[in-house]
């Protein structure tokens, strides 16, 4: 999956401008290039979890479609573990198509980390900063 | 007649559509129509007790059932129904 290099920064800002709680979003893109951000509101703000509520999913979703993208990416925030896929993450992971992104903000730094998770499990998907 | 737009997830259950049609008045008996048809997606939209699973948002017209009338919502052959499967996780402790 590429990532345009001011994207990646902007997924990074919203994780930090999240915090203490976990920040989520979308990304609609082509060919699994990423070409649109789309930061999303969590049902319930927390630290260990987030939901992306379902009317600003919709929203989200048909913005995607009306821009002719696909969803490509869904992105969120682990503000103390590392980037890469919880039990909850694999367990609730319902978009075998989409890139799971995932941005560690552990001690201080930004890990941005991509994988598919599906019946056959966690394959890490290499991000490209482009 | 209604069209119920499936996600990714449950496409190959659907014989590989985005777009099923399905009849029923009430989201329930939509669904109802469809998992008869396609048995294989009766355990990812519903619970244990018949009910929506708590992790599939279904939406009439872009309105989120679930903050309606569930699945009792009337369905018009006009409307669009969508189902979206949670977009959910987090690091958990």
């Amino acid at each position: 999956m590429v990532i345009p290099a001011a994207m990646r920064d902007q997924i990074v800002a919203h994780a930090r401008a999240g915090l203490p709680n976990e920040a989520c979003g979308l990304i609609g893109g082509r060919d699994g290039r990423a070409e649109r951000f789309y930061p999303a509101q969590p049902d319930e703000p927390s630290p260990y979890y987030y939901r992306i509520e379902s009317r600003d999913q919709i929203r989200i979703m048909n913005e995607i479609d009306e821009a002719g993208l696909d969803l490509i990416g869904i992105y969120h925030s682990h503000v103390s573990s590392p980037a890469y896929p919880s039990r909850t993450d694999s367990e609730q992971a319902f978009w075998p198509d989409a890139v799971y992104l995932i941005v560690s903000l552990a001690g201080g730094g930004a890990d941005l980390k991509g994988y598919l998770i599906g019946e056959s499990g966690i394959t890490e998907e290499p991000i490209e900063i482009a | 007649m209604s069209t119920v737009r499936m996600p990714p997830i449950l496409r190959q259950a659907v014989g590989g559509a985005r777009e099923v049609d399905a009849t029923g008045a009430t989201v329930r008996e939509l669904l109802d129509d469809l998992t008869s048809r396609f048995p294989a997606i009766k355990g990812h939209l519903f619970d244990d007790g018949g009910e929506l699973n708590r992790f599939v948002n279904v939406y009439v017209n872009n309105e989120d059932v679930r903050l309606g009338e569930g699945l009792e919502t009337t369905v018009t052959p006009e409307a669009t129904v969508i189902v979206l499967p949670a977009m959910a996780g987090g690091s958990q402790r």
